[in-house]
């Protein structure tokens, strides 16, 4: 059953905090001169840089979280994880009661880079939590969260179709809203069009 | 003024058949119109006055329209099953009095007679549905086998309960009996059984499923199986079919007018005649179209369940007390 | 379960055991629409079902990265077209929340009275389909008629009878009159009469009672795992309702009971929204009595720019949470827009939940999640 009860933002926080500090603590205590807030800053900041862009491509993009303030962004917790990292973090999102809300992509075509956003919401509580990562642009890759939560499978499966991400492991990325023949992805910044 | 036989007999097909025709082409706009009005909206009213001319143009329609195969079909039973649902309602009707003296053959075995091509109707749906290779069809056709196997047993014990308290299967013979007066029907003889009017809506309740009426019209089912059975007939081939519903609901409410509300008897004793029947017929076949558009369809094993749970059982205990009721009495 | 019962008495007949695909769709008249659904069959049980969605896919999403941001406001009404309203509301809501933009409180009143007249034209269509999936054809055409009061009604303020375009960033396109208040007024008093009859005459019947009660269970849990929301969570006793966890616009000041039903069947779906009906007639009530004075379109720039970053904004429509997560780099067009669609997200927890049902059964658990087909599609 649902839990009744969401965790609080520090509760997520805190969940949080300990995950990086178990998963990333060596690696990237030791690698924080990108854009990317060094975890330990980033951790429960709330005025940090908007969604940082991460460095040039190739450079590993540093895990963080923080809490998000205000009304404008319309989410409350972020966190920036590493690609092979996205399934544990759902892992501890759905234990925490978090629900799939979706999965979609942002071609960062300037960057070489493909960003994946991950929307959580928890049921019974306003609680909403992005999760993001990004990987190179060209042959993007990212294990597929369908395991941890059915309901990503169709997400996967759209993100494939329109921006050509890989997801290990998925059942089927076979073309779902586009025509079972498509070979091209639309929502690439240079898809230039059927016209 | 009599009529020797065989000119007789061709006068009473003749009759039967236009008599038919006319009913199922009639009852389609009497069913529009009445599901107009249920639902707030005039129904058809371009075609003639009142849209009375709507039946012809529909067939009209259904008569210029091309009968397509299907490639894979069996073309034999495919084109059979229409002519096969629509003769045996046709041959039920031959023995169906419709006054004192109107009838085209009065059999003593009249009413086994009407069971017995009654049936024929079931196989006639399962072959079309069968023939069409088309899995809506098919999966149609298997429900309306077993559909009818579960709904033959309670109409048929109903009849025997029934056939225990007039003793005759002359439906002439069983029209006169109920003679006097609206309290001697047989859906009022209490005295035979006091359970009678159950019986009545267990016999119309059974002749809602053999004849695939809303709320158990399985085989159709238009928003499960598109048009079931019926999928793959195109222009008049479905256009008989749909006259055989009709036909079928005709005998269905003419048996049950005979069997329980006295025929063409009056309901006060005196002016019996056809009028009778046709009134009682016709507000048994209001009430099928008045349920079709009340209530949504049940489910294939809900309908199943009812039959064989609620109704075979209570038709069982209505037979046994009608015969300790005729011992004792 | 049912089909293992027949599974085992065929297993021990040694009946021989054959499945079969039934492509239901894309023309199909239970799907509404052109969803296709691969079933695999063993008679009438549903051993996989497998929707094919994108017959109607559009790609509004790309069409956002091709326009201003106003310029893409009518594309919002086009997605689900049974709950327009609610859908411009969640972009007109993002963008507002991420420029800062002041909206009158007129102009939120009657965004909230024109939202809920629109869900319950929607409930409306999706009760007499629902009936019609299930075989009861009258009350499509009852719904149909208190629907054409709605529509008129909105029609009378907004141009438009199904795809409305009616806010704008900031405010509305324009005031309503006296006549659209009265006549609302109007609708409510005609209303409630008919909501008890369909209760008496159709929620009551031991037919429907029958088909719905205990078929189709979706739990919680099964909800969060595919992020099904709106009546179908509701309907599984998880009291999730955006106007109410996350509230937005002037729903904070208005009394109204969320519905919750536990069982989680198609019956507490039912019940959720014609119970919702009743409640956005509340809310429409009480929002004409308080209805303030006032302009209806606030100080809004010629033309959008929305600070660089990312957005996210989420409304309560009629199938469930629709939300716009956008992506601007500070120019006038969007560099991204996701549309994140209740319906999708219903629809993907079908095949799960109609595992082992029969074809009738897995039709009323479809009909049971109100799916609009465009809205999965996009």
């Amino acid at each position: 059953m649902i839990s009744p009860s969401a965790p609080s933002l520090d509760e997520l926080t805190a969940a949080f905090a300990q995950w990086l500090a178990f998963v990333a603590a060596p690696a990237t205590v030791s690698e924080t001169k990108g854009t990317a807030p060094d975890p330990g800053a980033g951790v429960g900041a709330t005025s940090g840089p908007a969604a940082p862009v991460a460095g040039a491509a190739g450079e590993p993009a540093v895990p963080w979280c923080r809490v998000v303030e205000g009304k404008a962004k319309g989410y409350h917790f972020e966190a920036q994880v590493l690609p092979g990292q996205v399934v544990e973090v759902g892992r501890l999102l759905f234990d925490r009661g978090f629900a799939i809300d979706a999965v979609t992509g942002v071609d960062w075509m300037a960057a070489g880079q493909m960003e994946l956003v991950y929307d959580f919401f928890h049921p019974s509580s306003a609680l909403h939590v992005v999760v993001r990562c990004r990987v190179p642009r060209e042959g993007a890759e990212v294990p597929t969260l369908s395991e941890v939560f059915p309901g990503a499978n169709w997400h996967e499966r759209e993100t494939h179709d329109f921006f050509g991400i890989v997801f290990t492991g998925h059942p089927d990325l076979s073309p779902f809203l586009l025509p079972e023949d498509a070979d091209y992805h639309p929502l690439r910044k240079d898809f230039a069009g059927a016209a | 003024m009599t009529l020797p036989e065989p000119f007789r007999l061709l006068a009473y097909l003749a009759g039967v058949m236009a008599f038919v025709g006319l009913n199922a082409a009639y009852l389609v706009w009497v069913e529009r119109k009445g599901a107009a009005r249920f639902q707030r909206r005039p129904g058809p009213t371009e075609v003639g006055p009142a849209g009375l001319l709507q039946p012809l143009a529909d067939a009209a329609k259904l008569l210029s329209k091309q009968l397509l195969v299907p490639p894979d079909a069996d073309r034999t039973l495919f084109r059979l099953a229409p002519v096969m649902v629509m003769a045996p309602a046709l041959m039920c009707l031959a023995t169906i009095p419709f006054g004192q003296a109107l009838g085209a053959r009065s059999l003593d075995l009249g009413l086994v007679m009407v069971f017995a091509f009654g049936s024929i109707n079931v196989m006639a749906i399962m072959l079309g549905g069968w023939a069409s290779r088309n899995k809506y069809a098919i999966i149609s056709a298997a429900r309306i086998v077993s559909q009818n196997v579960a709904y033959e047993i309670p109409m048929m014990l109903v009849v025997i309960t029934l056939l225990m308290v007039t003793g005759t299967t002359n439906l002439q013979e069983i029209v006169e009996g109920q003679a006097g007066g609206f309290w001697r029907w047989n859906v009022f003889d209490l005295v035979a059984n006091p359970l009678m009017p159950v019986t009545f809506v267990i016999y119309f309740i059974c002749m809602l499923a053999e004849t695939n009426r809303a709320p158990f019209d399985m085989a159709e089912a238009e928003s499960e199986l598109v048009a079931g059975a019926f999928t793959e007939y195109a222009g008049m081939g479905f256009g008989v079919f749909f006259m055989a519903e009709y036909a079928n609901i005709l005998v269905g409410c003419s048996l049950g007018a005979i069997l329980f509300l006295g025929g063409w008897q009056s309901p006060f004793g005196v002016f019996s005649g056809v009028g009778w029947f046709l009134l009682k017929l016709y507000a048994l076949v209001f009430t099928v179209v008045w349920v079709r558009w009340t209530f949504p369809r049940t489910q294939f094993y809900g309908l199943l369940n009812l039959s064989w749970k609620i109704l075979i059982p209570v038709s069982l205990g209505i037979l046994v007390l009608t015969s300790v009721m005729l011992k004792l009495f | 379960m049912l089909l293992e019962k027949v599974q085992t008495a065929d297993a021990a007949a040694g009946a021989p055991h054959e499945t079969f695909v039934l492509n239901l769709g894309p023309q199909h008249p239970a799907t509404h629409g052109v969803l296709r659904v691969k079933l695999t069959m063993d008679g009438e049980f549903i051993l996989r079902a497998e929707p094919v969605p994108g017959y109607i896919h559009r790609m509004h999403e790309k069409m956002g990265e091709n326009r201003n941001w106003s310029q893409f406001l009518p594309n919002t009404s086009r997605i689900d077209y049974l709950s327009a309203m609610t859908y411009t509301h969640a972009f007109v809501l993002l963008v507002e929340r991420a420029a800062g933009l002041e909206v009158p409180p007129r102009a939120e009143y009657l965004r909230v009275i024109t939202s809920e007249l629109n869900r319950i034209s929607s409930h409306l269509v999706w009760f007499g389909a629902f009936l019609l999936d299930l075989g009861g054809f009258t009350p499509l055409l009852y719904a149909f008629d208190d629907r054409e009061k709605i529509l008129d009604l909105l029609e009378s303020v907004t141009g438009s009878r199904l795809t409305y375009c009616y806010y704008r960033f900031g405010g509305l396109c324009n005031d309503v009159d006296e006549a659209f208040l009265s006549g609302t007024r109007d609708f409510v008093a005609y209303m409630r009469p008919r909501l008890d009859m369909y209760r008496q005459l159709v929620t009551d019947n031991i037919i429907l009672r029958k088909r719905l009660e205990g078929i189709g269970k979706v739990d919680g849990e099964m909800c969060r795992r595919y992020g099904a929301t709106g009546p179908v969570i509701r309907g599984a006793g998880v009291p999730n309702d955006v106007r109410r966890v996350e509230p937005y616009s002037i729903y904070p000041e208005l009394d109204f009971r969320v519905p919750v039903y536990p069982e989680g069947d198609c019956m507490a779906r039912y019940l959720v929204r014609m119970d919702e009906m009743e409640q956005s007639l509340r809310m429409v009530e009480q929002a004409i009595a308080k209805l303030p004075e006032g302009p209806v379109l606030g100080k809004v720039p010629r033309m959008i720019k929305l600070p660089a970053g990312d957005y996210y904004c989420a409304v309560e429509a009629a199938r469930g949470r629709f939300a716009i997560r956008a992506v601007s780099d500070g120019k006038e067009i969007p560099y991204r827009l996701k549309l994140r669609t209740p319906s999708f997200c219903n629809l993907s927890l079908f095949e799960e939940a109609s595992r082992g049902m029969m074809l009738p059964d897995a039709l009323a658990l479809m009909g049971s999640l109100d799916l609009v087909i465009p809205d999965i599609d996009r």
